[in-house]
């Protein structure tokens, strides 16, 4: 009997073996880290200081995470349909225009509390939206919803650039964004928050979407566990046959799927448009609709998991740069080597280890 | 004669799990000979010639090839061995051409050029020993179906393949092709090649074999000379005095017909004719059997009126109400109840915990949550009440479906939909892969759901099942009703029409 359909128990599956592969993740890049001449234990601490060290730095980290919490749960939920949406990183760049119309149109009239839901709305509807093609090609026509949203992320950046170059740009300046929100069309940091903490932010752009982010996991796990349309979802994704036989409708459960996840996917976007940087920019996104694939890799699909593994993507991101800023050898694209290095182990090689693992158990087991 | 058999096999076992596929197959087949192997859906043809040619590995037993023992690791070995195989799906490349696809895998070298000329000269030969004509330069997806498998043909004697297998070649031709198959098989045996002929259909194993080896349930039953033997002979053998299931029941009291199908056609996947202009009826209270040897029909049957395959034409009446294009979730609530011949697939989702499978289907429903909530109290509740009722182990809803054996799989499937108190019911296979107490079980709830006036269709390839059951007897073969018996009818008469021989 192979292996693979063993069941463990759960701390193993899910707690001893993620952690293992995380070690080994970590022993790889060391390696490399000392190949170039540099000491591997350095390094690590300097990455984890940089990273939690401070309540700046645990501020980056989970500014960082905060994004990839939003993409991971759209990745998680298209792959719970059985669609694998590659679209993310467009779906929030659109979803970012959806969040500015709204921020430049309110910011003058109300406060940011006001501006928030429509601006919650905004980026999803245009996220959604942006998926909206792609899935209903998918589910009418049959063309792959792979293919489709990764030119969809292509159209999308052409589209932004076209926008901010000639629309959207404050007229009389060079810079490709829009103006600058006024406190109405700002999300707040979460100052008071590292306060209670005895800490302080600094200048680390943690703001008030990450506790959305947190709401919307939450939300997630309901829709996939105990929702009528999640059961359907998830019937479709493990069994198109069975979904046929008990009557659940494809096309719509498809284009439903896409359109939540491109309506996460989008929400992305008020993290760093409105959390952050207070306008919109060229290629505010960078890679994070890429990350969120692998954030809901590792994080097995699972909202719980997705929110540890966007926390863990956001040390890297955030040690990283503290990383490559105090030990000049180790460049940004070092960084992406560990970063791939984890995405590896621990979402594409996840099985390696569980075959010892399952022999190991059944030896004690039997005792 | 002492020349040695081109392929024995001696002893070879094979299980998936709990399936034992092949049970100690004994089987010799001469050099120079055509030998047919016949046998149900499922008795485990098709594993034993991928066994041959190296898909699988026998658990053990021996294969012989020409008198030495060879071990066949995978296709090359079998290959090397001088074994060509014709897949029931072809393997080909569509859009390349015959020259290309044959010579996929033995193109010679880095660059192409010799391979070609070589390839085209052989091609020329093979195309004049054995009258085997394909251009060699048109487009695989240009072809008919016919002369697609005949560059399969081209294929396994280009790699000089002197044991040819072919895998239910017919099921894919007109009858005109098929006897320009068999006519080129012919050709091949006069030449000196050896043909093993896998199929379940009894014309052509008497139209073309020499000898004829009959599997039933993963075992070799027998091995005749084909002029030495009947076509009765073999439709016994082939659907075998199984041990003989009685269920008691008393006379069926049929009320009102309940559903009408009028002329239905439907077609498969690749448009070809299944059903073919099919009208009948069932009545409230009464069991009608459709029996048939797999494939002719009756799962496309089932499904077109399931809902889940649409009709090309006919119409099909519930009650008095046409429900033809009516999807699976409304007929549920029309009272169709369906138990899936394929339960892996259709009935269940193997990898959801049980109680999501007990209400498949009718997740919608009102008493299992609200406002688009699933109120998993509410479902666990009924789950674990199915579970005593039908006896299901280990009793654990909250267990993954995949781990409960098939007999106890097919129970959650069977008490999902009795329980709904359906006013029809479809059964596709009820007890393939089921233990006999599962059987027993599954059959005592059918009745009683006859006796409770409920209609019920039952479909199954095992004819004591649809003899121990059934009040009328429909048999099909080749997409037609092609006759009505009742419940006494002789295993021979269904035998021979499952056959196609009488009517």
């Amino acid at each position: 009997m192979s292996t693979a359909s063993v069941p463990l128990p759960n701390w193993i599956a899910y707690g001893v073996i993620p952690l293992l592969n995380l070690l080994v993740a970590f022993l790889i890049s060391g390696f490399v880290v000392w190949l170039i001449g540099e000491n591997p234990l350095d390094a690590l601490v300097l990455l984890l200081q940089g990273a939690l060290g401070s309540g700046r730095g645990i501020g980056f980290t989970l500014f960082h995470a905060t994004s990839f919490i939003f993409t991971g749960l759209s990745v998680a939920i298209a792959i719970h349909a059985g669609l694998f949406n590659i679209g993310s990183e467009g779906q929030a760049y659109i979803g970012g225009l959806g969040a500015a119309l709204v921020a430049l149109a309110l910011d003058h009239y109300v406060p940011w509390y006001v501006t928030m839901p429509f601006a919650v709305i905004g980026a999803a509807v245009f996220g959604a939206a942006w998926a909206f093609i792609p899935a209903w090609l998918q589910a009418k026509r049959g063309s792959h919803v792979v293919i489709t949203t990764i030119m969809f992320n292509f159209i999308a950046a052409a589209l932004m650039v076209y926008l901010l170059v000639h629309v959207l740009i404050v007229p009389g300046k060079m810079a490709p964004e829009t103006r600058t929100f006024l406190p109405g069309g700002q999300l707040p940091t979460l100052e008071w928050v590292m306060n209670l903490f005895g800490s302080k932010l600094e200048d680390a752009p943690l703001n008030v979407s990450f506790l959305i982010a947190l709401v919307m996991a939450f939300l997630v796990w309901v829709l996939i566990w105990r929702t009528r349309l999640g059961y359907e979802m998830r019937t479709l994704g493990v069994s198109p046959t069975a979904a046929v036989y008990a009557g659940i409708p494809y096309a719509r459960t498809v284009i439903v799927a896409m359109l939540l996840s491109g309506g996460l996917a989008g929400m992305m976007a008020l993290n760093p448009v409105m959390g952050a940087s207070a306008r919109l920019q060229v290629e505010f996104v960078g890679g994070a609709g890429f990350v969120g694939i692998a954030v809901s890799l590792m994080g097995r699909n699972h909202p719980l998991g997705i929110v540890l593994a966007a926390i863990l993507f956001g040390i890297l991101y955030q040690g990283g740069a503290e990383l490559s800023f105090d030990m000049p050898n180790i460049t940004r694209d070092m960084i992406v080597v560990i970063q791939g290095l984890v995405i590896l182990f621990a979402g594409a090689l996840e099985y390696m280890f569980r075959p010892a693992f399952v022999r190991i158990y059944q030896t004690f087991a039997k005792v | 004669m002492s020349q040695s058999p081109a392929i024995e096999l001696v002893g070879i076992d094979k299980k998936f799990g709990a399936v034992h596929a092949n049970k100690n197959i004994n089987l010799s087949v001469a050099k120079g000979s055509i030998h047919g192997i016949i046998g149900e859906n499922g008795a485990g043809k098709s594993t034993l010639m991928s066994i041959i040619y190296g898909f699988y590995q026998a658990d053990s037993g021996e294969i012989r090839v020409n008198g030495q023992p060879i071990a066949i690791r995978d296709s090359q070995t079998a290959i090397a061995a001088g074994i060509g195989m014709v897949h029931q799906h072809f393997m080909l490349v569509d859009n390349f051409t015959v020259l290309e696809n044959v010579m996929l895998g033995a193109e010679g070298g880095a660059l192409l050029a010799k391979g070609v000329s070589a390839a085209r000269a052989e091609l020329k030969r093979l195309e004049k020993d054995y009258g085997l004509e394909v251009d060699p330069d048109a487009l695989i997806e240009e072809l008919p179906v016919g002369l697609q498998q005949r560059v399969e043909i081209l294929k396994a004697l280009f790699r000089g393949a002197e044991i040819l297998i072919l895998d239910e070649p017919t099921g894919v031709l007109t009858p005109a092709e098929a006897d320009h198959l068999f006519r080129i098989l012919g050709v091949l045996r006069d030449q000196g090649k050896t043909v093993v002929l896998i199929t379940h259909k009894l014309r052509e194993i008497m139209a073309i074999t020499d000898t004829v080896s009959v599997m039933r349930r993963g075992e070799m039953v027998a091995t005749r000379k084909t002029a030495e033997t009947t076509v009765g002979e073999l439709a016994e053998l082939m659907v075998g005095r199984r041990v003989l299931l009685r269920v008691e029941k008393g006379e069926a009291k049929p009320a009102g017909t309940m559903l009408s199908v009028r002329n239905l056609t439907v077609k498969d996947g690749r448009g070809v004719t299944m059903v073919d202009d099919v009208s009948f009826d069932v009545r409230a209270g009464e069991i009608v059997g459709i029996a048939g040897v797999a494939g002719n029909g009756q799962s496309e049957l089932l499904e077109a009126i399931a809902g889940i395959r649409k009709p090309a034409s006919g119409e099909i009446l519930l009650d008095g109400q046409p429900i033809d294009r009516v999807d699976p979730a409304r007929l549920r609530d029309l009272g169709l109840a369906h138990i899936p011949e394929d339960r892996h697939h259709m009935g269940l989702v193997l990898k959801f915990e049980e109680y999501e499978n007990s209400v498949l289907g009718y997740h919608r429903d009102a008493r299992y949550g609200r406002y688009g909530m699933l109120d998993l109290e509410a479902i666990r509740k009924d789950a674990m009440e199915k579970i005593e009722k039908y006896d299901i182990r280990p009793p654990n809803a909250r267990l993954k479906t995949a781990n409960f054996s098939g007999g106890n799989q097919q129970k959650i499937v069977v008490a999902r939909e009795i329980e709904r108190d359906p006013k029809m019911l479809l059964i596709g296979q009820p007890t393939r892969g089921v233990d006999i107490g599962a059987i027993e079980f599954i059959h005592r709830r059918i009745i009683e759901m006859r006796d409770a006036g409920k209609a019920i269709l039952l479909v199954s390839v095992e004819l004591d099942e649809i003899r121990a059951l059934s009040d009328r007897i429909l048999v099909m073969f080749a997409g037609h009703i092609v006759g009505e018996k009742t419940a006494d009818a002789g295993e021979q008469t269904l035998g021979l029409m499952m056959a196609g021989i009488a009517a």
